[in-house]
């Protein structure tokens, strides 16, 4: 903190610092025009007519949209004006294409598509409307400090929900989900944002014990033994979802966030030392004895043999990781264009967690490249506000939760285009998914608060009678 | 805080940049090799999505497609007589993938041919579906339909027949065949159908007139005969001084007849009639090894046709002794012709000794039946003189007129030819092949010239024989094509 003021961070409340909300209103409507054009493509493309629900979709995404700007317009005036857009861009075009893919015959008959575009309308408009809550609630982000400890019990439940004999459900091989009634949610996703701010809460009251109480060793700081406890404590956790829940997004997502906050609160290089050594010991361990990680290891080190194992008939395999790369192979350069490409062969998932296959596809490499920018740009602007933010809590908590956005998108991407295994996550924003779009516009309800407070300029200080006779000593 | 936080934004966008490279690599460096990839269902999807243009024979079609359900596979192939035109055609299923001229032309059937490029592109822009194009071939529906019949009739076997003025294929016929419409589609059906074909022993999917290289036997004598009219030793009627019994050179093994025929001191002619084997194994072995190869490989020996689907080559060996070229002269030892060079021997003999590159796809038409290439005939090899090609037919027509070939004589046309029964196996002990080569000649020339061969036959072995097996099917093909003029 004592060093912001002498870097050029561009970002401390210039006074008078213009709002920038007819900028997000123009950016909006370009957000909500492009994924109408698409809808309208796809449809051409399919049977060459518009289709039936253009009129209603597009006014549905227009009619989410103004009303979230005109919250943030009443509730957030110097909010970051990209943020909304962004990620009402990304809902759209996750809308277009999950779409798109109902109108698959072959998903419609295993049942993985056929009327998820209006439910995913659905799930938009709760989660913009728990975006607004978040607006509407949280006047000011300071007031999440007070629940610290609450939200590490609240965490904690989430996490080990899908555990809860008769509520868990297991699919596909990852215990993530629980039913309540007719909807399955994925208590993880809503984990992700309140353990973000339990991280932020603790690191902000302990930073100074971690970051100096340490000994030197080969030219690091090492931490004291007890102050170790926190960082064994998430590693623990970490490691128990892995085993218990089989699901290594999550476990790397949570662990990877608390790494950076812990990096950030302490300014120490030794904790990323220590956190890339845990989890990679962490992540071996697991994997040598849990056959459902193993098995997602070799399915990502030889696709191909996953393909023919599973093609033969083998159980327990899949050929989604190969027909995604081909997917993505026979998209090339340019794409074959909306509504035009056959990801629907990814069969299982193909519009959740491999819906990037589809973009890749139908829109190529272009498309898809600027697609991971729109995500980048979130990220940037997510980081920049944590910069911005003047406060330790506001910037732990708004690194935490880009930083967390970052590593799933890389994560699921990297999984589905072959970077890294395969994990059980979603793309946020464009994966078919009520509890990941919720969770999602909750979080970015929680940035822009964060950077609602960081521009606000500061009210004007009141004249002071002794003002004349206090002089600034400069060493 | 704020400088670990410019670490992380920099880690971060590392992060996505890595997905940019690996996004990269993906899609722009391995794309075409993706996409191409055989077991990625896309190409199997675009070769079948629109219906396949057709193959064409006597400007009808035999081939056709038909829309399918429950499948992303939009069309299937079908044929008209599948098991008499698949030597033609090929097969072009969505289980086991395309041959021969399916596989070949796939290019315009599909339409996805760099030659239609421009089509399509204005196509797409007017908004009209893409189509494929037809391959138009040279066959004779009667001709390949009389070859087809009387192999079929007589168990395995094959036949080919060329126009010898221009090497244009106008019957190929091969049994035991297959029906490609039987395993077409995409089902396990279709799957479980193709593997019965595979494994039997019959060899139902094999091409024997191209692919199936034979003894040819004492039809190989016409390509000795060629080569010793060709030497200038020779003439049709001019005593051939051979003794018989007549002893291989460097060998005390004398080279026998069938039978007790009249081959001491024979003319070329009355050798070729009746049959002689001393005759053409000394010819053979005073020629030498390095002619006769020579005038083999011109008539096309040695090396792969293209047709343009693929012919085996048919063997004539380089490096023999002398007994062993005696041998292969009368078409033993390790001589081995497909039915397609010996059809090929007969025409470039009716074709005045030019020998014409077999072919037997004519055009290649647009949907719109625009041509888009034209076969030319062109010369392949001279393997013998006018003369000498003139002289060689007068001695074939012996053959049938007064020898062995008597069956093949054909009212109102003069036909040559030359009978084989070529024995094969450990001390002989199969059934040998029966052969039959010949060419027509009408009032208007040379209409075709035709190569059968017959294995394996229920019949007696005494039965077995060019004259008696082989020879009925190359008349019926002949009077077939006579017919059609």
């Amino acid at each position: 903190m004592s060093s912001s003021s002498t870097t050029h961070t561009s970002t401390i409340g210039a006074i008078g610092a213009p709002s920038r909300r007819n900028t997000e209103l123009m950016l909006l409507v370009f957000a909500v025009v492009i994924p109408v054009f698409a809808y309208a493509n796809v449809g051409l493309a399919l049977d060459g007519s518009l289709p039936a629900g253009l009129l209603g979709y597009g006014l549905g995404l227009g009619l989410l949209a103004g009303v979230a700007h005109l919250v943030v317009r009443k509730f957030a005036a110097y909010a970051d004006p990209l943020l909304l857009p962004l990620a009402t861009l990304l809902n759209g075009l996750g809308l277009v294409v999950i779409w798109r893919l109902d109108q698959s015959e072959l998903l419609q008959s295993i049942g993985q598509a056929g009327s998820a575009a209006p439910k995913q309308l659905m799930y938009t408009a709760i989660g913009i409307a728990l975006f607004i809550a978040v607006l509407f609630f949280l006047k000011d982000h300071r007031v999440l400090q007070r629940y610290t400890y609450i939200s590490m019990l609240g965490a904690i439940v989430l996490l080990l929900l899908p555990l809860v004999p008769g509520l868990g459900v297991n699919l596909y091989g990852a215990k993530i989900w629980i039913h309540v009634g007719s909807f399955s949610i994925q208590p993880g996703e809503f984990a992700k944002i309140v353990l973000a701010v339990f991280f932020a809460g603790y690191l902000m009251v302990k930073r100074d014990a971690l970051a100096l109480a340490s000994r030197r060793f080969m030219g690091l700081y090492l931490p004291r033994g007890r102050d170790l406890g926190p960082i064994l404590v998430v590693w623990g956790i970490s490691i128990l979802i892995l085993v218990f829940e089989t699901d290594l997004g999550t476990s790397l997502l949570f662990f990877g966030m608390f790494v950076i906050m812990l990096y950030v609160a302490t300014e120490r290089t030794s904790w990323i030392v220590f956190g890339l050594l845990m989890s990679a010991v962490g992540a071996v361990g697991v994997a040598s004895f849990e056959p459902h990680i193993q098995q997602r290891v070799d399915a990502w080190l030889d696709p191909m043999k996953e393909y023919t194992l599973s093609r033969a008939g083998v159980g327990g395999h899949s050929e989604q990781a190969m027909q995604a790369l081909w997917a993505f192979g026979s998209g090339g350069t340019l794409g074959t264009g909306w509504g035009q490409g056959h990801s629907e062969l990814i069969r299982f998932a193909a519009n959740s967690d491999f819906i990037l296959a589809t973009f890749g596809e139908e829109l190529g490499l272009a498309g898809l490249m600027a697609l991971l920018l729109i995500y980048a740009l979130i990220v940037e602007r997510g980081v920049r506000t944590a910069l911005a933010a003047r406060d330790p809590f506001g910037k732990l908590l708004a690194v935490g939760l880009s930083g967390a956005f970052a590593l799933q998108v890389f994560v699921v991407a990297g999984g589905v285009m072959g970077l890294i295994p395969l994990t059980g996550m979603t793309m946020p924003f464009l994966a078919y998914g009520g509890s990941s779009v919720i969770a999602n516009w909750a979080l970015i309800g929680i940035l822009i608060r964060i950077s609602d407070t960081a521009r606000r300029p500061a009210p004007s200080p009141t004249p002071s009678p002794d003002a004349e006779m206090t002089q600034v000593v400069r060493p | 805080m704020n400088k670990p936080l410019r670490r992380i934004a920099i880690f971060c966008g590392l992060l996505i940049l890595t997905l940019l490279i690996r996004d990269n690599w993906l899609q722009y460096v391995k794309a075409d090799q993706l996409a191409s990839d055989d077991d990625n269902r896309r190409v199997i999807i675009a070769r079948y999505s629109t219906p396949r243009g057709d193959i064409v024979v006597d400007g009808k079609s035999i081939t056709g497609s038909k829309a399918t359900s429950g499948t992303d596979l939009k069309y299937k192939r079908t044929w008209k007589d599948g098991p008499m035109w698949s030597p033609v055609t090929g097969y072009a299923s969505q289980v086991v993938g395309a041959s021969q001229i399916e596989n070949l032309e796939d290019g315009i059937l599909t339409g996805n041919d760099d030659r239609l490029f421009f089509r399509n592109t204005l196509d797409m822009v007017t908004g009209k579906k893409k189509e494929g194009g037809n391959v138009v071939t040279t066959l004779n529906a009667a001709a390949q339909k009389a070859a087809y019949d009387g192999l079929k009739n007589r168990g395995k076997g094959a036949v080919a027949a060329i126009e010898p003025s221009t090497g244009k294929i106008l019957a190929l016929a091969s049994t035991p065949s297959y029906d490609p419409s039987s395993f077409a589609g995409n089902s396990t059906a279709d799957g479980e159908t193709f593997a019965k074909l595979d494994k039997d022993k019959d060899k139902p999917l094999l091409n024997r007139a191209l692919r199936e290289t034979y003894p040819p036997g004492s039809t190989f004598k016409l390509v000795t005969a060629a080569a010793a009219l060709e030497s200038g030793d020779y003439a049709p009627d001019k005593k051939t001084q051979t003794p018989l019994p007549w002893t291989m050179p460097g060998t005390t093994t004398p080279l026998k007849n069938e039978g007790n025929i009249p081959c001491e001191d024979a003319t070329l002619r009355v050798a070729l009639k009746v049959s002689c084997n001393t005759v053409f194994g000394k010819i053979g072995s005073d020629l030498g090894n390095d002619k006769m190869v020579e005038e083999a490989e011109k008539f096309g020996f040695n090396k792969e046709q293209f047709v343009p689907v693929r012919s085996n080559a048919s063997n004539f060996d380089d490096n023999m002794n002398p007994s062993q070229t005696a041998l292969s002269s009368i078409g033993q030892y390790n001589t081995a012709a497909t039915p397609l060079q010996m059809a090929m021997v007969a025409s470039a003999i009716a074709n005045d000794g030019t020998l014409m590159e077999p072919y037997m796809v004519d055009e290649l038409k647009a949907s719109n039946l625009d041509t888009i290439e034209k076969t030319e005939p062109k010369e392949l090899s001279k393997p013998l003189s006018e003369e000498n090609a003139q002289n060689l037919q007068s001695m074939m027509e012996t053959v049938v007129n007064e020898g062995t070939g008597q069956n093949a004589r054909i009212p109102g046309a003069t036909v040559g030819g030359k009978t084989g029964t070529a024995q094969h196996g450990v001390d002989n002990s199969e059934k040998p092949y029966a052969w039959f080569v010949s060419y027509a000649k009408t009032s208007s020339g040379f209409p075709v010239a035709v190569a059968v061969v017959v294995e394996d036959s229920e019949a007696s072995r005494q039965d077995i024989s060019g004259g008696g097996l082989a020879a009925p099917i190359a008349k019926s093909v002949m009077e077939a094509v006579i017919n059609s003029k």
